[in-house]
């Protein structure tokens, strides 16, 4: 966002890749945020105290879009001019809504019997299905350029995340 | 040939010049301010040799103002004008504060923020606050024998919005530069960090007076990264002496007592539970105005029973910002105790159950926070530090919009780090709509009326077209403070429409302007010359910044530029010296224009230097 032509991955000097080394990723982070945050410009002009948030506004947002495997992946597509259409387009394999449904099946037990060591473990388990489907993630865009493919990944991380989340709040809700 | 010098980025490349920059801890029950001196964090003390100043603002009848210990000594004797834990009031409406009954004060339910009337008149939040900011700022001024650049508030990491706002305005009504509004648990790990060379995941434990914050940072090189933080705005070591209290009128059989008697109960509520973290019993004794005598021992046993909820109570935040973190409690290799109210040992002993491991405590938890915001401070004011360090904090709660039905659509999410900034698209529901209304909330509850109301605005002068056609994108701007401005624009017609939020319960501009002259209580032609020491200081400090800025990146201006910029300097400094505050005020917007496109390509350098590592003269300009 803002006025600049840089994209996430060539702010922090990373090839436009699904697979990237997080680690790097936090060191350019912190090391662009030393240069650019508001608090290296506090005693600055006004046009630079405005240009500083900016910056570390965008630095903040890439770093977020990057660090965040489907985000990351949602970007790498749209940078390549590929639209994911998680809102408009709903339809998925068969298997994957049945799975999806079972997933969600298994938290309303879960929540209903208050289990909360059961929630961890759906937990885990989706956590495991996401990793499979980042590396096919890497498979899609790194090697084969394969979009379209990619973009149906990217709809089912996004169901997995959301089912993620509902069981995250089902936990915090039960732990209050 | 001479070398360059380079300084950080918007930093002076003077290094003789120290500005006095100060660190305030404003604390429900005690405040504090620190600085550094000769390179050590260091809490500066009043003439009787006091750290901390009792948080304590008592209205005398020949309009005088008393703070501190004295105000404090006469709580229970001038306890409708002698005001404590303001902050529980700061950014509150009269029905967000708990137990209001209990509370000696008149109050008055103002739109917005609640207020009190004292013998001096209705007083707000922000007005008492700034009473005791005033004491430390000439505390200050006296130790470091010269005005202040500007200081460090400290806040609770889970203030709201609001919260924030009040705590800005009550330190320019006390006459202070904010620096910076720093997270009170982010404060203590500075000061701990940087003391105990500490890397790794901590936790910071911070049960103050009147509030509870848990934050979770990793520490790296001096970089502090927040990754979560969560707490209860209304929970605090005041709480276990209500308990207390309570249960005094619950052996006593007492009926309603009047509030002066509240107050010295709670007094010795106080005393007692203080006493009972070195003690396994504790006498309390007083007596009533009626005559009637209270004695009665509290063991540590009927204590720990009585507050047992309450230490629950912090438990709960503490899992959240775990999950939020998405930490388990082995990634945890310390967890940091800040606050008085961790002195007890029932909570030193239910956070060592939780972490499965003893908590840290070798740091004072009552200076602590000052302590670390002392050292924000120095490097915010551009001094030179030793300390290579970079604070890196969240947004503590979700902000979101009104969406039909009374529903929340978050906009930003809690944790995410600062400042951030998100933008939204709206359109139109009607044929022909010229205006839309739009509702800010902060909370992380589905219903609107379960959050806490930011602002409301109104986006006029959309061009009329068929509904669904205007696209007006609004964005949302979280600074490093924590506080929220939001703007808009719709994008066919380019219309911009830039609301800062200034919400029901902050001061305007206008307000803030008269309570400051109202309290120099002054002639016109004093203001007359506040306004224009205030221009000659803001002259300076732009000359400086921009001195400096020259000599580092010069070479990113064709001479025509830099020409341009120097004829410019010429004519602010020239004004400088002579008396029109209107003038200099003009010279230092048209310069700080002038200076834009020269910003902007420095920041763009700084930017390219960070990651390449590459000298100034091989940057493509």
């Amino acid at each position: 966002m803002h006025n600049s032509s840089r994209n996430h991955f060539e702010l922090f000097n990373l090839p436009a890749r699904f697979a990237i080394d997080l680690n790097t990723l936090d060191q350019h982070y912190r090391k662009l945020q030393s240069a650019v945050h508001p608090d290296r410009f506090a005693a600055a002009p006004a046009a630079e105290r405005l240009h500083s948030m900016q910056q570390a506004t965008q630095a903040n947002e890439a770093y977020r879009t990057l660090k965040d495997p489907t985000a990351r992946a949602r970007y790498l597509l749209q940078i390549n001019g590929v639209d994911t259409e998680e809102e408009s387009n709903t339809a998925m394999p068969a298997e994957f809504l049945v799975l999806q449904m079972e997933w969600r099946e298994a938290m309303e037990d879960a929540r209903a019997a208050r289990d909360i060591p059961a929630l961890d473990k759906l937990l885990h388990e989706m956590q495991q299905e996401s990793k499979t489907l980042q590396q096919h993630l890497h498979w899609a865009l790194d090697e084969k350029k394969a979009y379209s493919e990619a973009a149906e990944t990217v709809r089912k991380l996004r169901f997995l995340d959301k089912v993620r989340d509902d069981i995250q709040q089902s936990i915090s809700k039960l732990e209050e | 040939m001479a070398l360059l010098q380079i300084a950080e980025p918007g930093m002076s490349a003077a290094p003789h010049q120290h500005r006095l920059a100060v660190g305030i801890d404003l604390g429900t029950t005690n405040s504090l301010v620190a600085t550094v001196r000769s390179g050590m964090s260091t809490v500066l003390h009043d003439e009787h040799g006091h750290a901390l100043l009792p948080s304590v603002v008592r209205y005398l009848p020949d309009s005088q103002v008393e703070v501190g210990y004295v105000a404090q000594a006469q709580q229970s004797l001038d306890s409708q004008n002698t005001i404590i834990s303001v902050k529980r009031l700061m950014g509150r409406g009269i029905h967000d504060i708990p137990d209001i009954g209990h509370l000696p004060y008149r109050f008055i339910d103002a739109p917005g923020m609640v207020q009190v009337d004292t013998r001096a008149g209705i007083k707000s939040p922000v007005e008492i606050s700034a009473e005791i900011l005033k004491v430390l700022k000439n505390r200050a001024e006296k130790a470091l024998g010269g005005e202040l650049t500007g200081a460090v508030i400290t806040v609770p990491a889970y203030f709201d919005d609001a919260q924030r706002q009040a705590t800005k305005d009550a330190a320019r009504l006390a006459g202070l530069t904010v620096l910076r509004l720093l997270n009170e648990p982010t404060a203590a790990a500075v000061a701990y960090g940087l003391d105990n060379g500490a890397e790794g995941v901590y936790v910071v434990y911070d049960l103050g007076g009147g509030t509870f914050d848990i934050s979770i940072l990793r520490l790296s090189k001096g970089v502090f990264e927040v990754l979560a933080t969560n707490g209860d705005s209304a929970l605090g070591g005041d709480d276990f002496d209500r308990r207390i209290f309570c249960w005094v009128l619950e052996q006593c059989k007492l009926p309603p007592i009047s509030p002066q008697d509240t107050r010295l109960l709670l007094t010795k509520a106080r005393e007692a539970k203080e006493w009972l973290t070195d003690h396994m019993e504790s006498r309390l004794t007083g007596i009533l105005s009626n005559g009637e005598v209270v004695d009665l021992t509290l063991t540590s046993a009927v204590f720990n029973e009585l507050t047992r909820p309450l230490v629950g109570k912090t438990l709960g935040p503490t899992r959240k910002a775990l999950r939020d973190a998405g930490l388990t409690l082995e990634d945890i290799k310390g967890v940091v105790m800040v606050g008085g109210a961790t002195r007890m040992p029932q909570i030193r002993l239910a956070v060592a159950e939780f972490f499965q491991q003893e908590p840290l405590t070798n740091l004072d938890p009552d200076k602590v926070v000052a302590l670390g915001a002392a050292i924000q401070a120095n490097v915010l004011a551009g001094n030179r530090s030793d300390h290579d360090l970079l604070l890196l904090d969240v947004i503590p709660l979700s902000l979101g919009l009104e969406t039909m039905g009374g529903l929340v659509e978050k906009v930003i999410p809690r944790n995410a780090t600062l400042p951030v900034a998100r933008a939204q698209d709206f359109t139109t529901f009607k044929d022909g709509q010229t205006a839309m209304s739009i509702h800010v909330v902060q909370g992380e509850r589905e219903l609107v009326s379960d959050c806490r109301s930011l602002a409301r605005f109104e986006l006029r002068g959309i061009p009329p077209m068929a509904a669904g056609a205007a696209r007006i994108r609004v964005t949302f701007q979280v600074d490093a403070d924590g506080l929220l401005s939001v703007s808009a624009r719709e994008q066919s017609s380019g219309i911009e429409a830039n609301i800062i939020v200034k919400p029901s319960y902050g001061l305007s501009e206008d307000e803030i302007l008269n309570m400051l002259h109202a309290s120099f209580a002054s002639a016109e032609n004093d203001k007359q010359a506040r306004a224009l020491r205030e221009a000659q200081v803001e002259a300076k400090r732009l000359l400086e910044a921009i001195h400096a800025a020259l000599e580092q990146d010069g070479v990113l201006l064709t001479s025509a530029e830099r020409e341009q910029i120097e004829q410019q300097m010429h004519a602010l400094e020239a004004l400088s010296s002579a008396d029109d505050s209107h003038a200099i005020q003009d010279a230092v917007e048209s310069l700080n224009h002038a200076t834009e496109y020269f910003a902007s390509r420095r920041m763009d350098a700084s930017v390219k230097r960070a990651l390449a590592g590459k000298s100034l003269n091989t940057l493509e300009i």
